[in-house]
């Protein structure tokens, strides 16, 4: 992996070198609706290392959306400990919290967000901006982001220029341009057929091999097997944890 | 400045959806032509009408004896022509002007005859166009030669050229020895369809004007003033020395009035002035109107990008990030607005200037751009900072989740 220069602050993560990426300790997340609780998440215990590949199955209801939202900063626990990089949630400001997000995390969305009319490489720069990257240098960073993923030829096409499988290598490019420790995908391949959806997997696990920390959430059991580690999760509880090779 | 980058990102927003952009600036576009183009017709009109009086002289008191009074004489002519007494006065015209007959062959018209001396031409601003006005000589020897206006002219000689032509005034004969120029219908009374003659013809030859105290009397006079910052001292003094010369009681009213053309100054002045309030304020309500069509489109446009707020919040954007987006984006469609809108009111000034019929000019002065741009720019500051705090209110997970 480059290495990507950030102003001192965000080293972060590298000053406290853990192992954990994420840190999850008897983690709830209630909603209220109306009188009644929901726990869509009631008391998750997890730890996921660098360089793992995780999926986090189960029905929908299940709390996986939940625990992604909290996984991806975009949401607090009601009640228990997360650790992102070792930035405790429950501690951190939003604006700070946008920053992680910025810098730590990678997002792939199951409909790709992409921005309507903007060409890939000025989508790639969007997360740039809010590192405070424009101009020139974010111009070279995106163009690099989108040769990872096989788009290097694709810069200036616009999302309806493109079929679904390389409008999501953009969001994908989009994700890996601000070099994050976990890229955050949620059912990424939903939206594409068997073979583009194979292709986007393929990329995975590419990056993965690269050493890149990847959360897909999903519940598509061919997506899941390319994980080394499968979190299933059921009623807002760990139901399952298994690693690949361990059954 | 980092503000600099917000209005980058703004452009490319703007840019990318050029159809919403140009419906969202048309309120502005369309508030910023309509207040400069009121305010420069303001302007337009104003300068016209400032002009049309300056022509006439503004330096100029205007005395009229009153009707059937017969004091107002030459001996007043004289007397308020006395440097000693009037050191604020230049020149002073003695006026005789009635009504009569003129005829020309086949051709019979009523015309107002004025007589005067040759300084008429001078404080009236009246330009001959052929021939010449009379001279001094012409006044002393009562001669029986007239100027005459350029629409009389025509009516009495047609086309043909009048200059040398005989004419009658009743059953006196004249020699017509100039044609003034066309000064166009504004203004008071026109001069086109007058005739000018030497002031002792009118008086003696054609009217036997009355005498008062042996002077013979005047129906008018016109008084050149030197410094036009005297107008008001030089009215009162001449007031004064007419009521003296008069024998005027202290309770008797004036038997004459006198007419200021610089107060008809200061009327047109404050009258253009209301007008460009008027109008101001009615582009200033469309300007208004502009500004909540750009809160109207901003909203709905926040509703429409509701999935780019939550992806932007998703890789990083803060509560202020997302404010200052759509504020600048907001303010910088209301500055291209504003400046769409001043092009085309620059536009419309200029073709309005190429046709001869209109009788003024569309002037757009400095003060107004400047006026009518920082109004939008308020504007956009005004009504985009709601839809904006929308938008920084959104919740990330429901914006996402957006479809």
């Amino acid at each position: 992996m480059q290495a990507l220069e950030y102003p001192a602050e965000s080293a972060n993560s590298a000053a406290e070198p853990g192992k954990w990426v994420i840190e999850a300790e008897a983690l709830s997340k209630v909603y209220k609706m109306g009188d009644e609780e929901v726990r869509a998440l009631d008391g998750i215990s997890i730890a996921i290392a660098r360089g793992e590949y995780v999926a986090i199955v189960g029905a929908s209801g299940s709390g996986k959306s939940t625990l992604m939202n909290i996984i991806g900063l975009l949401d607090r626990p009601t009640s228990g400990v997360f650790r992102l990089a070792g930035a405790d949630a429950n501690s951190l400001s939003r604006d700070r919290m946008a920053q992680l997000r910025n810098r730590e995390i990678g997002f792939v969305f199951q409909r790709f967000n992409l921005l309507p009319r903007t060409s890939a490489q000025r989508q790639v720069e969007v997360p740039l901006f809010y590192a405070g990257v424009t101009g020139q240098p974010a111009a070279a960073r995106a163009r690099e982001a989108l040769e990872r993923v096989g788009l290097s030829k694709r810069i200036h096409h616009r999302p309806d220029e493109l079929s679904g499988g390389q409008q999501q290598r953009v969001a994908i490019a989009r994700a890996l341009v601000t070099n994050p420790s976990i890229i955050l995908a949620d059912e990424p391949t939903g939206a594409l057929d068997s073979k583009t959806g194979a292709e986007v997997m393929a990329l995975f696990d590419d990056l993965n091999q690269q050493g890149l920390t990847l959360i897909v959430v999903t519940h598509d059991g061919h997506v899941a097997r390319h994980a080394s580690r499968q979190i299933t999760l059921s009623d807002g509880v760990v139901v399952e944890d298994t690693k690949a090779g361990a059954q | 400045m980092t503000l600099f980058r917000y209005g980058w990102l703004s452009l490319q927003s703007i840019l990318a959806n050029k159809m919403r952009s140009l419906l969202t600036m048309l309120g502005v576009i369309i508030g910023v032509a309509a207040v400069l183009i009121t305010l420069g017709i303001g302007a337009g009109a104003s300068a016209s009408i400032t002009a049309d009086i300056e022509s006439q002289g503004t330096n100029l008191l205007t005395v009229t004896a009153m009707n059937g009074a017969n004091t107002l004489t030459l001996g007043d002519a004289a007397m308020l022509e006395d440097r000693q007494l009037h050191p604020e006065i230049d020149s002073v015209v003695p006026e005789y002007t009635a009504q009569a007959a003129v005829a020309a062959g086949e051709n019979n018209e009523s015309a107002q005859i004025v007589g005067a001396s040759p300084e008429y031409a001078v404080v009236r601003n009246l330009e001959v166009a052929q021939g010449s006005f009379f001279t001094a000589a012409e006044v002393e020897s009562q001669a029986t030669v007239a100027v005459l206006g350029a629409t009389l002219a025509q009516d009495l000689f047609g086309s043909s050229d009048a200059v040398g032509r005989q004419f009658r005034i009743g059953n006196q004969p004249m020699t017509v020895i100039g044609v003034l120029k066309e000064s166009g219908g504004a203004g008071f009374g026109s001069n086109d369809s007058r005739v000018f003659a030497p002031l002792s013809t009118v008086q003696g030859r054609l009217f036997a004007a009355p005498r008062y105290r042996g002077d013979l009397t005047l129906t008018g006079l016109s008084i050149a003033v030197g410094d036009s910052t005297l107008m008001d001292t030089a009215e009162k003094r001449v007031e004064e020395t007419l009521r003296l010369r008069h024998a005027l009681n202290a309770d008797d009213d004036n038997d004459f009035s006198i007419f200021n053309q610089a107060s008809l100054l200061d009327i047109a002045g404050s009258v253009t002035t209301t007008l460009s309030i008027f109008f101001g304020s009615i582009g200033a309500v469309s300007l208004l109107v502009g500004g909540i069509g750009i809160m109207n489109i901003m909203l709905v446009a926040v509703t429409e990008r509701t999935k780019e707020i939550g992806l932007r919040r998703a890789v990083g954007a803060r509560d202020r990030d997302i404010l200052l987006q759509f504020l600048i984006e907001a303010l910088v469609l209301c500055l291209l607005g504003g400046a769409i809108g001043a092009s085309i009111s620059y536009g419309l000034g200029g073709l309005v200037g190429l046709f001869p019929a209109m009788p003024f000019e569309i002037i757009i002065s400095g003060e107004a751009l400047a006026l009518a741009l920082g109004v939008s720019t308020a504007t956009g500051f005004i009504f985009g900072l709601y839809p904006a705090l929308r938008a920084t209110r959104l919740d990330p997970i429901e914006a996402l989740r957006y479809e």
